[in-house]
């Protein structure tokens, strides 16, 4: 076979190119053509396939994104922001911390195990990239019904992979969600996020410049494994015949990563790096186009230097090879030595690939004719925008008109305890520590608090104790019953879950897993959903820094619901002043923060239940939000509670179990004056949070909440090994915490 | 003079900053390693942290065995230096036949990560004597591969002899033979266990500070020897 070289590519103009089979369209294929002047070799149609993908350009999403931006408000945390590997916040006392949730959705589905590890991989380089020492992952994950046979399949699978990969790579896994629904069936997503910390004068950028400068590709050699995985896999809908594509999925070698992340801590550590990037999706187009692209002169790559662990691939795969565990790295020449004598300490393997150039073209050779000639910016940063039609659906009317309100409530006390216990016994309420077992929370020393409390927390400072929370949020029922208003309750709960811990939220991470995009119902809750994060972000003061897009999550016409997974980071000055959840002090008082109304649409009552999905979500309030967040931040700084528990799915009672089963302390309980205790219960109004507060701290306490005019009722107080709603019922920790804790070994155990 | 503990970097190495950490809380010098330096730069004990050194592969440290500072180990081992291997370090020791019998796949095939309650069955070794027998305590334990296992011969001479150190209590958290958490050799220099006592030292971030004795106790000896 000829190699396809620049030149030939000029002289043969009518090849016929395999531009839809690698996803393009007929349009997209054209302007290539426009821009280069001729047609594009087959090294250059593989770069553009790859990088115009929906995956790696934002073909769909990006005209919605941009909100984020524009919305953006005034913070002065930000360090960086959207657009580099991941955004980076300042949390004081010269630290920064970088943050990002990501999509490793349609890999996972096809093969749970290395698409869930290679998930953290990918999520970690990028956090790396930055400068940061990755210090923590969650994640976020959605499966099909939990009694389904494909769940048994993909769950396990999904889980030992995170396990097995994060575990490996020494990073605590602090939290996350675990989260059932027959609409995840076939397109389970598995979100991923990292955190990483480092000093501000430690940033660094995705960028090459500086004439001369030698471009060092480290990290694993370069295979044939996820060839086309991001355009073939990532912006194509699964159809009825089900995935064949296996082999597309790339596989993980977590002892590399750990590798190359001590390795590349040291050589930011010496100053040896001018701009680096992390390959992940699109491999080495991606990595040598983003570079060039974002730096001042342009780039010439030796692509036969690259070193293969196999020998006869082709200069196309190579360029698109999804191998992982590899980086980029942009060094001065006379720091070359010096970086490659690093590398050979933590036996990584480096070579170097190629230099910058004083051009404005990304040249790439091989054994020295010219395969690729092309303005980088064209691959990287200029790939076609979409404006796609979208519009209401048809259904939403109806869906909301079926009111959740109108259900049959339980009638008595007897009816009410019964359905107490079925919901902690549900799988999306029942204790996932089958699940969580399986990670490590403990190593580096520095975990504060992990799963099932209401945020992550990592200690960053142990001469101070500076430290940050994370959580993670996203609740696709509400999302489906309203875009808009589900994608700010998935920022107002996790935004609830940083500050319950006594952190202070001050940046968003997203992860916006929705439908294919060519349809104009998904098209529209992707767009109400960007509206709607946009505007809380706005309200609340806490910028996006960066995140994914996951689109296409839909098999044949069938998708998702509107899943926005949100992540929120936030600071604690002193991680000993932290909130846990537990309920734990006999005689401490339980106070109700918020206003509960009669809102039951998309509640987890109504799906455990009934099997019902309708009516509107629970009313959002973000200026209650924030008022909610300063108090529990207060009370936790001048320690006046012992214990906070936001409140989300399962309202009230679902929380109360929680906090009374990881205390092993009872509560009883009296119904406030007015409400319904039914309402009381499992009502799911935002804006709440339970809090256990000493009877020496119930003044104080009251008379803050009563100056800032947040509503705080007293309902009960710790006590007993029961859970005890007066005239109502009674029910015992111990059948609570068999409800709660056998569920889930005893669907996928 | 300051006591210093060495704590071995193998690539894959995990816990190692943790080890380094615990010792420095009970009062001694943390010494950082190398896999591939022979020498062990004149410290007073030796831990083998956990994690994945040279990735597991083939077996779990059965490369790092084979590693140069680790020859200088098992030769200053059986001379008298107190050895301490946690998880992936028990492994190492195993391996290094400075302990018998060997860490096998858990029995019920997942990663395990949990607080566990474990016995004290011998407070007469470098790393126990701040412990008293049939104490109580709670440390991390996180394992895929911690089932102890050795021939029958072996387990019942570790047990007539009282090198049986730690028993799980509670659950058998991954198979072990006779609940056997740890084990020690027969001048009770060298430890080895798959539980984490460095995890437990900070009522902060571990369930429990009870893992602080291991490094206090060993402090001791060497102070007062």
């Amino acid at each position: 076979m000829t190699l396809d070289t620049v030149k030939h590519a000029s002289d043969t103009p009518d090849v016929e190119q395999p531009w839809a089979e690698l996803g393009l369209k007929s349009d997209e294929y054209d302007r290539i053509r426009e821009i280069l002047g001729r047609r594009p070799t087959g090294a250059e149609l593989a770069m553009y396939s790859v990088m115009w993908s929906e995956h790696c350009s934002y073909k769909s999403s990006k005209i919605h994104l941009k909100q984020f931006g524009e919305k953006a408000p005034e913070s002065d945390a930000m360090l960086v922001g959207i657009g580099e590997n991941a955004g980076v916040v300042d949390v004081g006392q010269g630290y920064a911390v970088t943050f990002k949730v990501e999509s490793h959705n349609h890999p996972s589905y096809i093969e749970p195990y290395q698409g869930a590890a290679t998930g953290i991989g990918g999520i970690v380089r990028d956090i790396l990239a930055m400068g940061a020492r990755p210090v923590a992952v969650m994640d976020p994950l959605r499966f099909g019904a939990a009694d389904h046979p494909d769940t048994r399949r993909v769950l396990p699978g999904v889980v030992a992979g995170i396990g097995g990969y994060g575990n490996c790579l020494g990073l605590p896994n602090i939290g996350g969600e675990v989260v059932f629904d027959s609409c995840y069936q076939g397109n389970p997503l598995v979100n991923a996020l990292c955190v990483g910390v480092m000093r501000h004068e430690d940033i660094h950028l995705a960028k090459a410049s500086g004439t001369g400068n030698k471009v060092i590709l480290y990290g694993a050699r370069t295979g044939g494994d996820g060839i086309g995985g991001v355009s073939v896999l990532a912006s194509e809908t699964f159809d009825e015949t089900g995935p064949a594509k296996r082999p597309a999925v790339q596989v993980g070698d977590p002892f590399q990563e750990k590798l190359l992340i001590e390795c590349t801590l040291e050589v930011f550590k010496e100053d040896l790096v001018v701009g680096i990037q992390d390959l992940g999706g699109a491999g080495l187009s991606c990595a040598t186009s983003e570079l060039a692209s974002a730096g001042s002169g342009g780039m010439r790559v030796e692509l036969d230097t690259v070193p293969l662990r196999d020998s006869t691939l082709s200069p196309e795969e190579i360029l698109m090879s999804e191998s992982q565990e590899r980086m980029c790295a942009v060094v001065e020449p006379d720091k070359v030595d010096r970086f490659l004598a690093i590398c050979e300490k933590w036996d990584v393997i480096a070579t170097v690939i190629g230099e910058v150039t004083d051009g404005d073209r990304l040249e790439i050779y091989w054994h020295g004719e010219q395969i690729v000639d092309v303005p980088p910016r064209t691959v990287a940063h200029e790939g076609p925008v979409y404006e796609r039609p979208y519009a209401r659906p048809e259904w939403q009317d109806a869906l909301q008109a079926d009111d959740a309100n109108a259900l049959p409530r339980p009638s008595g006390g007897d009816e009410l305890r019964e359905q107490v216990l079925r919901l902690a016994g549900s799988p999306n309420q029942a204790s996932k520590a089958w699940i969580t077992d399986q990670y490590d929370r403990y190593v580096l020393g520095n975990t504060v608090l992990a799963q099932p409390e209401d945020s992550g927390m990592i200690r960053i400072d142990e001469e101070t104790g500076l430290g940050v929370a994370v959580a993670t949020d996203g609740n696709g029922r509400y999302a489906k019953l309203d875009p808009y208003t589900g994608a700010q309750l998935a920022l107002a709960e996790s935004y609830r879950n940083v500050a319950a811990t006594g952190a202070k939220p001050l940046a968003v991470t997203d992860c916006l897993n929705f439908g294919s995009p060519e349809d104009p119902g998904a098209m529209w809750q992707f767009a109400e959903a960007c509206r709607g994060l946009a505007d809380a972000c706005q309200a609340l003061g806490t910028p996006v820094t960066g995140g994914n897009v996951s689109l296409y999550n839909q098999t044949g016409d069938t998708a998702i619901h509107p899943t926005p997974v949100v992540g929120v980071l936030g600071v604690i000055d002193d991680v000993t002043r932290r909130t846990p959840m537990a309920f734990a002090e006999e005689g401490q008082l339980v106070y109700l923060l918020g206003d509960t109304r009669e809102e039951l649409g998309g509640s987890a009552w109504s799906q455990v239940i009934h099997d019902h999905l309708g009516g509107l979500p629970p009313k959002v309030d973000l200026e209650r939000e924030r008022l909610l967040a300063e108090i529990l931040i207060s009370a936790s700084r001048d320690g006046m509670i012992d214990a906070a528990h936001d409140l989300s799915d399962g309202g009230l009672v679902q929380a109360l179990t929680e906090s009374c089963l990881k205390g092993g302390k009872g509560a009883r309980l009296v119904v406030p004056d007015g409400l319904d205790p039914f309402v009381f219960l499992f009502s799911e109004s935002a804006g709440r949070a339970i809090v256990s507060v000493p009877r020496s701290e119930e003044l104080r306490f009251t008379d803050m909440c009563g100056a800032r005019g947040l509503p705080a009722t007293r309902i009960g107080v710790v006590d007993g090994d029961a859970i005890e709603v007066q005239g109502q019922f009674s029910v015992s920790l111990a059948e609570l915490r068999e409800a709660h804790e056998t569920a889930i070994p005893a669907l996928l155990a | 003079m300051t006591t210093r503990i060495g704590v071995v970097t193998f690539p894959g190495s995990l816990d190692d900053v943790d080890a380094r950490r615990a010792i420095s809380l009970a009062g001694a010098e943390p010494v950082a390693l190398w896999h591939r330096d022979r020498s062990l730069h004149q410290v007073d004990a030796v831990v083998l942290p956990g994690g994945f050194s040279y990735g597991d592969y083939l077996r779990c440290g059965a490369i790092a065995r084979f590693s140069p500072v680790m020859e200088t180990v098992v030769e200053q081992a059986r001379a008298g230096l107190p050895v301490l291997g946690i998880c992936n370090g028990f492994q190492v020791l195993c391996e290094s036949h400075l302990l018998p019998g060997a860490l096998t796949r858990n029995d019920h095939l997942h990663f395990v990560c949990r607080d566990q309650r474990l016995r004290v069955e011998n407070a007469d070794t470098a790393w126990t004597s701040d412990y008293t027998e049939g104490q109580e305590i709670t440390v991390p334990l996180k394992n895929g591969e911690g089932g102890y296992v050795a021939d029958e011969r072996t387990l019942d001479e570790l047990e007539a002899t009282g090198r049986v150190v730690f028993r799980y209590l509670d659950v058998n958290p991954n198979g072990s033979r006779r609940d056997i958490a740890g084990i020690t050799n027969e001048a009770g220099n060298v430890v080895g266990l798959m539980p984490h006592p460095e995890h437990a030292v900070e009522a902060l971030t571990g369930p429990t500070t009870d893992g602080l004795g291991f490094f206090t106790s060993v402090l001791k000896k060497l102070v007062t020897s």
